[in-house]
């Protein structure tokens, strides 16, 4: 089966099961309109949720962008009093965090495109659950319930839709949010602990040897700019 | 023809587009059934790309029914294989 067909199926399964057994459509559109307005402050905590979480990684990332710049400090005293085992080594730390900072810069940028698409959510949800509630007003006061189901099942399977959707776009955020706490809170141990040099990320042992490879060089090619800056 | 891409809203776009979807859509299949992630990646982002060019958004304001419903743009494809096997990728 197709992706489109077994995307589609999985959309109708939620539909149907928020559409529910509905008897008398007149008393459901109220009960839907309920279930609308949950949806809509779940929207808005999960918006607020990726924004702390997005805020807690900043501050990770500020702390540690200044303790490279204070490494990187201490390198260079290192080379002024001729000491360029120190040097290296306060550069082998400087590295280490940087690659964590980047790391950092893409998870932000991640939670940042997470909160816009909530935000587009929340407005397009809500605009739809207002023009659902004049309708449900208009077909509660006109019509016989025979005549509310035609009437409203377009409407109903529209704005069911788009709960499924959202309910979907929510989980996802949070699944994401979720697992960058994780790794945040590891972050801020090592941090702690001052052990971050240790912090070997994920990959197969190929990649991280040749990460450490590509360290390598940094850390010379650097060790060669503060030597040339210190005019050694 | 009313094609909802999960996450970003729906679009109206000619039936004729159908066919071109059809072709991409059975390509994606392909590369799930073969783990190319990079290919699926590619795959996925034509397929949305398409119908972003080819569409034209619907308002907020109307409440329909779609007739096609997209992957959102970043379903890995992790998420796509638990969509095909029956543990099913989003809870129901």
């Amino acid at each position: 089966m197709s992706l489109l067909n077994r995307m589609g199926a999985v959309i109708t399964a939620k539909v149907n099961k928020i559409i529910g057994g509905m008897e008398d459509p007149r008393e459901t559109l109220d009960y839907s309109y309920e279930k609308q307005l949950d949806l809509l402050q779940n929207v808005k905590r999960g918006i607020a949720e990726v924004t702390t979480s997005k805020k807690r990684l900043e501050l990770q990332k500020a702390k540690l962008v200044q303790s490279s710049e204070k490494l990187e400090g201490q390198a260079r005293d290192a080379i002024q009093a001729n000491r360029e085992d120190l040097a290296r080594l306060a550069l082998e730390r400087k590295t280490a965090i940087d690659s964590q900072v980047e790391g950092l810069d893409r998870e932000i940028s991640t939670l940042e495109t997470e909160q816009e698409k909530l935000v587009a959510a929340e407005r397009r949800l809500s605009t739809k659950i207002e023009v659902f509630r004049t309708k449900k007003e208009t077909i509660k006061a006109q019509y016989s319930a025979a005549e509310a189901q035609v009437r409203i099942n377009e409407s109903f399977s529209g704005i069911s839709e788009e709960m499924a959707d959202v309910g979907m776009s929510i989980e996802r955020a949070e699944s994401k949010t979720e697992e960058m706490k994780a790794r945040s809170a590891a972050l801020d141990e090592l941090i702690e602990t001052g052990t971050l040099e240790d912090f070997t990320s994920q990959g197969d042992p190929i990649e991280r040897e040749l990460a450490k490879v590509t360290g390598q060089s940094k850390i010379e090619s650097e060790l060669a700019r503060i030597k040339s800056e210190a005019g050694k | 023809m009313i094609i909802r891409i999960l996450g970003q809203g729906q679009f109206e776009v000619k039936s004729s587009l159908f066919d071109e979807l059809n072709v991409i859509d059975n390509r994606i299949v392909e590369y799930v059934t073969k783990g190319d992630e990079k290919e699926y990646k590619k795959g996925l982002a034509e397929l949305i790309g398409l119908i972003l060019r080819e569409g034209k958004k619907v308002p907020d304001e109307e409440l329909i029914e779609s007739s096609v419903i997209v992957p959102p743009n970043d379903m890995t494809l992790k998420e796509a294989r638990q969509i095909f096997s029956s543990e099913g990728i989003f809870k129901g």
